[in-house]
């Protein structure tokens, strides 16, 4: 059997790996690669990658881990990273602002010096050039000028420079469109390296242009100087020599003072930045130490009452908002206390109630009962009236019996009372008990009760008591309402869990019945004589009984198809049940079989819903359509292996999606071990395949 | 047949309707019962009738039927079976382990307390001269004895019973249900609860270790064998 598991929805985590390959084709390694995730473990690839990963990843657990669970260092973290961008922003403001105003300052002073100083060459050499035209205008001028040029400028720079007093150097420079300069090589005062100093396109610009321009560079020495370079302002400007040759004039000013002066402010800001930033984060640290203690000193506490300990309080200080939540938290505390305190002790009343109106309703009762069947035993010496008046009398006391039984049953569950038993036990054993317990009924019928899947252990813990009362109720009704056709007891194990299933073809269920059938008092069909005397009860408290055990108890059936009841039972009593290991609509359902393209209605009017009062409700919703069906065994249903068995380490075993589809989609596909249909299935072909046949 | 099958009855019950019917019932099943309606008479008239058998019910005035039953118990291995109204586990089970033999719920049909009682007191009509070995101890069946190293274990019959149908195949595993019909004579499976307190009672007197049982071993999932000879 390789059921549908109708309640499988828990199924969709069950088989993580195709999921990504089969929905979509083309995803390339990188996009499998983010998807799998780097923090999330399922990294996808070749192993080295995996395995670097892995490697990369262990380390950075703990910290995720912890950042996650703890607000207080996110907080911290945040305030942090945030001030620290603050400090940052307003450090580079601050120093942007600095930094201009003390150029500002020295870029006017410097201009305003130079300025002077490139007149004061002008002049210089105005008068020269008249000094040298009165002097002689002889045929070796010419030379003799060029050599007085060389002098002059020599003069020009000391002069110049010495004005300055080490404030500012200067620096004369050919220039370069003027050609071959006939010895009027680079001068600078202050053993300054003229040509190093002054950066080339500053030169470029100032050959082409006949104004002053400025410009940032670094001073460098000579080596025989033994100075470090230091940065300057740099403004040079063409100016003539006496022979109306241009020439470039350099006024270099260091910044040496203003650099110290904006380290300084740069120094003074980080360390009160780092210190703002450390502080902001201590700060945080103790305001939300401060809100965060009392929070966790109330999650402590819940955790504590939630754990029974109803006595637990907070401590609460002041009047803050802390404190409040502190008095509403104990407060809340309180009336928990004393809501549980009235609960514990109505439930206790109701139970004493119970037990007392036991015993004082059973005791008189079995003198009744014991009377009763003393003057049952002796209605042959009655006259006729007597005689069957004993048989009603012993009849109803019977049916008085059970149906007293039945009620205290019920209010025990009602009153929270009822305690699991459970222990390993085999569930072939009970169905066997069972069945043959049922049997004198159904050979009355004419009916023949056939066990399915007993093959091997169905082990699972259990109450062997409530087990065996759920499945005989499900035998006894599946053969009351079986109208003489074959009852199926399957049993499968898979997973976690066990499940026994009680099919009949018989009358069935009409749409909306599967639900109600778990009602108290509920008759399928008011005007139907009862031939056995049923309390109406019995699948209420075989509901209790399964939800006692942590399973499920769900019916199925379309009317005048007959129906199945299925036991879900966790295999541990504190495994939470995901899902069973057989289809809650049986595989010869007439949908199953095909029957609905046959001319009959596929929509949700003959199928029945199960039951929705179930501990996990998505798992038994009513399934309206076969598309949603299709689809959820298309997506991740998890296979049941049926041969899977307590200890011998098989699990839930994913099958592909395809294959289930196939197995499904097929209309009338004889299954292997498909039971035979309700309208000719009771003649009795009964063992194939190694089911065991328990008939008459 | 008629023989064994008369026996002294104590009918410990404060309801006297109840206690005139199973008298009447009793009667007629050829029993010889006695009567006695006080918790706090129960024992006093126990040491009188010496009963072959006593039904007890549990709520009781004066001393409660738990209380009634340990006190019995303190002093015979006399069959006991209790009459309760409460099915719960719990009352169910309290009243086993203070030495109570079978139960039965009310109410019941006559014919279930009479095959209850005749299967009580069947067991002593088979005298079969056997010795058995379990374990490290040596059952004398006919004797009703069974002794570790000489020295003689004190058990219920209904312990001994339960010990012997171990021991005479100790290469089978018990069910409960095979039990409580070997051993109650319980036709249909009833409340294995039986079994497994009337195990633990017989392990605490047998086993040197109850934790750790080496007589009566529990095979998981199944039932009872005997442990290795």
């Amino acid at each position: 059997m390789s059921g549908d598991s109708a309640a499988a929805a828990p199924g969709r985590t069950g088989a993580r790996p195709e999921r990504p390959v089969g929905r979509k084709k083309a995803g390339s390694r990188w996009g499998r690669f983010l998807e799998g995730g780097l923090l999330q473990g399922g990294v996808q690839g070749s192993p080295v990658l995996r395995l670097v990963l892995r490697w990369v990843r262990r380390p950075l657990l703990p910290v995720m881990r912890l950042w996650r669970r703890n607000i207080q260092l996110k907080v911290v973290v945040t305030t942090l990273l945030m001030s620290l961008g603050v400090v940052l922003l307003l450090g580079f403001v601050v120093i942007g602002q600095v930094r201009n105003g003390l150029l500002d300052a020295k870029v006017k002073a410097s201009q305003s010096q130079a300025t002077g100083g490139f007149a004061a060459a002008k002049q210089n050499s105005d008068e020269a050039a008249a000094a040298a035209g009165t002097a002689d205008d002889g045929a070796t001028g010419d030379e003799r000028a060029e050599q007085n040029v060389i002098q002059w400028m020599s003069d020009l720079v000391t002069s110049l420079s010495s004005g300055g007093q080490g404030a500012f150097e200067v620096v004369t420079l050919p220039a370069s469109a003027g050609g071959d300069t006939g010895g009027r090589g680079p001068r600078a005062s202050g053993r300054v390296n003229p040509t190093d100093s002054v950066p080339e396109d500053l030169r470029d610009r100032i050959d082409s242009n006949t104004g002053a321009f400025q410009s940032y560079t670094r001073i460098v020495y000579h080596s025989t100087a033994h100075k470090e370079s230091q940065p300057a302002l740099v403004i040079g400007k063409q100016v003539n020599d006496p022979n109306n040759n241009p020439f470039q004039l350099y006024y270099l000013f260091p910044l040496t003072q203003e650099e110290k002066s904006l380290s300084l402010v740069k120094g003074t800001l980080a360390t009160a930045g780092l210190f703002v930033v450390v502080l902001l984060g201590a700060i945080a640290w103790l305001v939300v130490r401060q809100v965060v203690t009392p929070v966790r000193m109330a999650a402590g506490i819940a955790e504590r009452l939630s754990a029974g300990r109803l006595q637990e309080r907070m401590k609460v200080t002041g009047e803050d908002d802390i404190a409040r939540l502190g008095e509403a938290f104990n407060k809340m505390a309180q009336n928990l206390q004393l809501k549980i305190q009235q609960l514990e002790d109505l439930s206790r009343m109701q139970r004493r109630f119970v037990s007392d109106v036991s015993h004082e309703l059973r005791t008189p009762l079995t003198t009744v009962r014991m009377a009763a069947d003393v003057i049952h035993e002796a209605r042959e010496d009655f006259d006729p009236v007597t005689a069957r008046s004993a048989e009603l009398l012993a009849d109803q006391l019977d049916r008085f019996e059970s149906l007293l039984a039945d009620l205290l049953e019920i209010s025990r569950f009602d009153a929270g009372a009822a305690a699991l038993e459970a222990e390993p036990i085999d569930l072939r054993e009970v169905v066997r008990r069972v069945v043959s317990g049922a049997e004198p009924l159904a050979e009355r019928k004419g009916s023949h009760i056939r066990i399915v899947g007993d093959q091997q252990p169905v082990v699972a813990e259990a109450d062997a008591r409530r087990v065996e009362r759920v499945l005989r109720n499900l035998v006894v009704n599946a053969v009351e309402h079986g109208e003489g056709r074959d009852v199926v007891v399957k049993l499968a194990s898979a997973g976690g869990a066990v499940a026994v299933a009680v099919r009949d073809y018989g009358v069935g269920l009409k749409p909306g019945e599967a639900t109600r059938v778990f009602s108290r008092f509920w008759r399928a069909d008011p005007a139907r004589a009862r031939t056995t005397g049923g309390t109406g009860l019995g699948l209420s408290i075989a509901l209790e009984d399964a939800r006692l055990h942590g399973g499920w108890l769900q019916a199925w059936g379309e009317p005048g198809g007959g129906s199945q009841f299925r036991l879900t039972l966790p295999r541990t009593v504190d495994e939470p049940l995901r899902g069973s290991p057989i289809p809650l609509e049986p595989k010869d359902s007439r949908r199953n079989r095909g029957l609905d393209d046959a001319g009959l209605p596929c929509g949700g009017g003959e199928k029945a819903a199960t039951v929705p009062a179930q501990p996990t409700g998505d798992q038994a919703a009513p399934m309206p359509t076969r598309d949603p069906i299709i689809s959820r065994l298309g997506t991740a249903v998890p296979k049941a292996d049926p041969t899977a068995l307590p200890g011998n380490g098989a699990r839930v075993v994913p099958r592909p999606a395809s294959g289930a589809l196939r197995q499904e989609d097929i209309p009338g596909r004889p299954g292997a071990d498909e039971p035979p249909s309700g309208e000719t299935g009771q003649d009795g072909e009964s063992s194939k395949h190694g089911e065991a046949s328990h008939g008459r | 047949m008629m023989s064994f099958m008369k026996g002294r009855v104590l009918v410990v019950d404060d309801d006297t309707a109840l206690a005139e019917m199973l008298g009447i019932v009793l009667r007629g099943e050829g029993f010889e019962p006695s009567f006695v309606a006080d918790g706090d008479k129960a024992l006093a008239a126990f040491r009188e009738s010496k009963p072959d058998l006593v039904l007890l019910d549990l709520m009781l005035p004066g001393r409660d039927g738990i209380e009634v039953c340990r006190l019995i118990r303190a002093e015979s291995g006399v069959p006991i079976v209790m009459l309760t109204a409460k099915s719960d586990t719990v009352d169910v089970v309290v009243g086993l382990e203070s030495g109570a033999d079978d139960y039965i719920v009310k109410p019941f049909k006559p014919k279930e307390l009479v095959a209850r009682i005749r299967a009580r007191l069947r067991r002593s009509e088979e005298p079969a001269p056997e010795q058995l070995a379990i374990g490290d101890l040596v059952i004398d069946v006919a004797g009703h004895s069974v002794k570790r190293d000489g020295q003689s274990i004190a058990l219920t019959p209904l312990e001994f019973d339960l010990l012997v149908a171990l021991a005479r195949k100790p290469w089978q595993v018990f069910t409960r249900e095979v039990l409580l019909e070997q051993v109650w004579g319980y036709r249909h499976a009833a409340d294995t609860r039986l079994v497994n307190v009337h195990v633990q009672r017989l392990r605490s007197k047998v086993e040197k270790d109850p934790e750790r049982p080496e007589i009566v071993v529990t095979v998981r999932g199944v039932g009872y064998k005997a442990g290795p000879s």
